[in-house]
């Protein structure tokens, strides 16, 4: 019989058919072709069969036939990462004492840097509330003082307003000229005190105000306020606010046509309760109007027209002020000034608000920077004690990653391995940073003066989040993963697998640069409360224990001021009553004028501090002379009589200052006369305890808006505020009584600098706390690894202390180099921090010292346990073992 | 409610395996189908409805012999499994109840109009 040759199908259909085909079905569905095939081509030919046979192959290519592309391979994947999983959970758990460590550490910098983090979103995105905020502007000016260029006043004058909206209106959308105040709102019986501001139309719609009732129109009516909504609720609890009545300061009557959300705490507008029209207080206060280019007491905020670059609009405004006033004649002195006008961004205002020598200074935004790389720092130390800690056990590990290199792993799989384990612990401890900030968010708000909450609705935190856990991942991976996976698996296996003396370098350097960053954070608290102690003790020149400032709210104080003085001495709580034209703890008022004999005709003054109180000031405030005597008591004694203080007598050069005769002339002060100087006191600390002392004259005539209280020594505190407060409430009961303690005023000047102190401290410990987490991990690793080799020292002879002292010595070393490089940086850093105060400590050496001997005793702490544990152990266990 | 899942062309088939007893695999399916029914079945529908049943376990299979016209490829063979058995008499049982249900006058209407 002639046996045919089978014919075949077509090879590309059968292959195709085999390679898209689910492997269990395969070959009895090919054999079922293949027969089905067979028949055909016998009974109809091969054409035809191969026709048949291509568009069952092509019918057949449906899903149930089809082999599950991806997932067949994405299956195996599944379960090795299951299986790298479940070795590094149990890796954890056998371990307990070192994955404690581990994660202790990384949660404890994750959560550091997640609350820096927020920290920095927060001053970062300051202003942002204000949907304009890239288009609105102060308007500041600039100029030329004795041959430098400044730029950076805040306050106006009057009328450049008015030429800001006329002459350059095309350049703005809105101009709005503001100025703050404190008032007493009133509803009915209800009473409350609320920092306000008069504002220019517009606001609500420049700043976009959130209305919660009325619209953003709302000022347009004279008699109209419009309230936060925590003053409405204060006010109204939940009623309609809109429509009315509130009083202000008890006299003048207004109807609240808005109500706005509260500004948070990162705009500059925090804190404001209410808002009046500026039209207003133009109609009231008719003297602003007449207010010349000399008096500079208005702050101006502008929204420039979208259609002009803030450059462009900053540029066109730059001679605003030097072409109104070069054709008027009693201003010629100001031109010498060369007066300037700028705009200051809004997203400036925060972090970039002073300047220096005209050049836009970066002070609170390097502050940002700086503790950005103190979160990074700790952060980095986390990383590194993870790194640490798992290439110091990688012994342990070394067998396992021989058998799986036996039996085939492949380097890439090994770094899987180690990469996934390292996200493992890397995801738990996110969490448990995300509950550690949680619980401290609070605490820190409290401690930085902010109102932080955990963006969970927003997308951008999860990303970030997730990019933060990988780049950890990463970070505290790469090196335990490239480092283990290296390992030779013969050398393993055979068991002369030693760890090269150079494998521990980098772990050194490790050790070194985590207690680098430890002890310059130590250094830097150190001297920053060092610096803060320094200035507290700085003498003031006046007491400002029991003593009392309250602004007069009205004029009833006026009106009633012989009685509230004769009232308050009566009580026996007051021993002195004075009155002053602003706070004791700030100076109200700057200005030039004066000359004097011998006065340098060339020198272009700087104006003094002038400051106008009552005969009684003196001897309220507790000042003290010098050289001279005090005002006189006596009615119109001393209305042409200067004291003046230390700083003064020194600008003026004068070497005996008393009975000496100045000329003031000044058209906002309304003088142009001699005055006699009576007396020299020692500079009174009113500004920044910071700063030197401004040059100050004090004089007695003037309004005066704030009284001072000098309570009785001999009585509480408590008990004498409740004697004052019933002539108050009873003289002018219209208005609450409120008053401020200047001493609490005073602390207040230290705040910033505390709260930096305050952080560097926490930071400061936190690094220490995870540097000595990872070195005490190290040490008792060291120590397990040499049990055999102390055992036979022991047997040999070494005492304890010999034991101690040798595993001790090579931490102490690291140490030592640790400090030798921090203190040289810690210095400059610290130096340049100093700079920026006038009165300023200097860097002493016993911080250094003490910091670096502090971070030596840390460590020999930490060590200590484990060496001495070590050493204590009885030889004939670790060398019993085998 | 839903006790059985029965398509229709599953369940040709599964009656169709009952039909050929011990000699019931892809090829022999289809034609006896085809022979009966009189209408086309393409391999891979045969092929998805054989193993979506099986993925029910209303049927199983065994390899057979190698032959040589199948290139060396087994035979798998069907049967019914007892699951199977159960959910055919469901189908046939909710069939004829439906029957049942049509009134005769229906039936008859129907066929006069036609």
């Amino acid at each position: 019989m002639k046996r045919n040759i089978k014919p075949n199908p077509p090879n590309l259909f059968l292959r195709f058919f085999r390679w898209y085909c689910h492997p269990d079905l395969l070959y009895h569905i090919e054999g079922d072709l293949m027969e089905l095939y067979h028949e055909r081509n016998s009974v109809n030919g091969k054409r035809k069969a191969d026709i048949k046979f291509i568009v069952d192959v092509l019918l057949l290519f449906r899903p149930g036939i089809i082999k599950p592309s991806s997932s067949y391979h994405n299956l195996n994947h599944y379960a090795m990462i299951k299986s790298y999983l479940k070795i590094g959970i149990r890796n954890l758990l056998k371990y307990k004492g070192y994955s404690f460590i581990n994660i202790g550490g990384l949660a404890t910098g994750m959560a550091v840097a997640i609350i820096i983090g927020l920290w920095v979103y927060d001053e970062l995105s300051f202003n942002h509330y204000h949907t304009n905020y890239p288009r609105i502007a102060q308007v500041i000016k600039g100029g030329v003082f004795q041959g430098k260029h400044f730029i950076g006043q805040d306050y106006l004058p009057y009328p450049l307003i008015e030429e800001l909206q006329s002459t350059y209106g095309a350049n703005f959308k809105h101009v709005v000229p503001t100025s703050g105040f404190g008032a007493v709102l009133s509803a009915g019986d209800k009473k409350l005190s609320r920092t306000g501001m008069y504002i220019g139309e517009g606001a609500p719609e420049m700043f976009t105000w959130k209305m919660k009732y009325g619209t953003w129109s709302g000022l347009n009516d004279l008699h109209s306020v419009m309230i936060s909504e925590s003053t409405a609720k204060a006010f109204f609890s939940n009623d309609d606010p809109l429509g009315k009545p509130l009083k202000v300061n008890g006299t003048i009557d207004v109807v609240v046509t808005g109500v706005y959300e509260d500004f948070p705490k990162n705009s500059a507008f925090h804190g404001i309760n209410f808002f009046e029209p500026w039209k207003f207080r133009l109609k009231r206060e008719d003297w602003i109007a007449k207010q010349g280019w000399e008096n500079h007491f208005l702050m101006v905020y502008v929204e420039i027209q979208p259609n002009i670059s803030m450059e462009r609009a900053g540029a066109n405004i730059f001679n605003a002020e030097m072409n109104a006033i070069k054709n008027i004649d009693y201003l010629k002195e100001e031109m010498q000034y060369k007066p300037e006008v700028h705009l200051l961004p809004m997203d400036k205002w925060h972090l970039y608000s002073n300047f220096k020598e005209g050049v836009l200074q970066n002070g609170p935004v390097q502050i940002v920077w700086f503790m950005g790389a103190i979160g990074i720092f700790v952060l980095l130390l986390a990383c590194i004690n993870f790194m640490n800690l798992s290439t110091a056990r990688s012994e342990k590990r070394a067998k396992e990653v021989g058998i799986r290199k036996t039996i085939g792993s492949v380097r890439r799989q090994l770094i899987g391995q180690f990469f996934s384990e390292s996200f493992l612990v890397v995801i738990l401890s996110f969490i448990v940073a995300l509950v550690i900030v949680g619980a401290s968010l609070p605490w820190f708000n409290q401690l930085a003066g902010k109102a932080m909450t955990m963006p969970w609705h927003l997308a951008g935190f999860w990303l970030t989040a997730l990019g933060f856990i990988l780049l950890t991942g990463l970070l505290a991976g790469s090196y335990p993963a490239l480092y283990l996976s290296s390992f030779n698996p013969v050398h393993i296996l055979k068991g002369t697998f030693r760890l090269r003396n150079t494998a521990s370098i980098p772990r050194k350097v490790l050790v070194t640069l985590q207690f680098t960053v430890s002890v310059i954070l130590m250094i830097c608290t150190g001297v920053i409360y060092h610096q803060i102690m320094f200035v507290k003790d700085r003498p003031v020149g006046y007491s400002r224990e029991g003593l009392i400032s309250m602004w007069k709210k009205s004029d009833e104080y006026n009106k009633q001021a012989n009685v509230i003085r004769t009232e308050l001495k009566a009580t026996g709580a007051v021993i002195e009553v004075a009155e002053a034209g602003g706070e004791v703890t700030g100076i109200w008022s700057n200005n030039g004028g004066f000359t004097w004999k011998g006065k340098d005709p060339n020198k272009q003054e700087d104006g003094f501090a002038t400051l106008n109180v009552t005969a009684e000031f003196g001897k309220t405030v507790g000042w003290q002379f010098i050289d001279g005597r005090d005002f006189l008591l006596t009615m119109a004694g001393d209305s042409s009589a200067m004291v003046i203080n230390e700083s003064a007598a020194k600008e003026m050069g004068l070497e005996n200052p008393v009975g000496e005769v100045i000329h003031w002339a000044n058209r906002p002060w309304g003088v142009d006369k001699d005055f006699t100087i009576i007396g020299v006191i020692k500079d009174m600390v009113m500004e920044s305890p910071f700063e030197p002392t401004r040059p100050s004259v004090y004089f007695t005539f003037g309004y005066k808006g704030v009284l001072l209280l000098r309570l009785n020594p001999a009585m509480s505190t408590s008990e004498a505020i409740a004697k004052i407060e019933p002539v108050f409430t009873k003289v002018i009961p219209d208005l609450p009584f409120e008053y401020n303690f200047v001493d609490q005023s005073y602390a207040a000047k230290f705040r910033a600098e505390e709260r930096i102190g305050k952080l560097a401290a926490v930071f400061a410990c936190l690094a220490i706390f995870i540097s000595c987490l990872g070195l005490f991990g190290l040490a008792s690793f060291v120590a397990e690894q040499r049990t055999k080799e102390i055992g036979i020292r022991k047997v040999l002879g070494a005492s304890v202390a010999n034991l101690w002292g040798m595993l001790s010595k090579e931490f102490v070393w690291l140490v030592v180099l640790a400090c030798l490089i921090a203190i040289p940086i810690a210095y400059y850093i610290l130096d340049e921090w100093l700079k920026e105060y006038a009165y300023r400590t200097a860097i002493s050496a016993w911080i250094l010292t003490t910091a670096g001997l502090g971070a030596l005793a840390i460590t020999l702490l930490t060590v200590s346990y484990q060496s001495i544990r070590a050493a204590l152990a009885n030889p004939v266990k670790s060398l019993r073992s085998e | 409610m839903k006790k059985y899942q029965l398509g229709e062309f599953e369940e040709v088939v599964i009656l169709t395996i009952g039909v050929l007893y011990n000699d019931a695999y892809g090829v022999s399916i289809k034609k006896e189908i085809e022979n009966r029914l009189s209408r086309n079945v393409s391999m891979g529908a045969l092929h998805t409805a054989l193993k979506r049943l099986e993925d029910k376990g209303y049927i199983r299979s065994h390899d057979g012999e190698i032959t040589e016209e199948r290139a060396g490829r087994p035979k798998k063979y069907f049967e019914i499994t007892a699951l199977g058995k159960k959910a055919m008499e469901y189908t046939r049982n909710t069939r004829e109840d439906l029957w049942r249900s049509i009134p005769k006058v229906a039936l008859q209407v129907k066929i006069a109009s036609s």
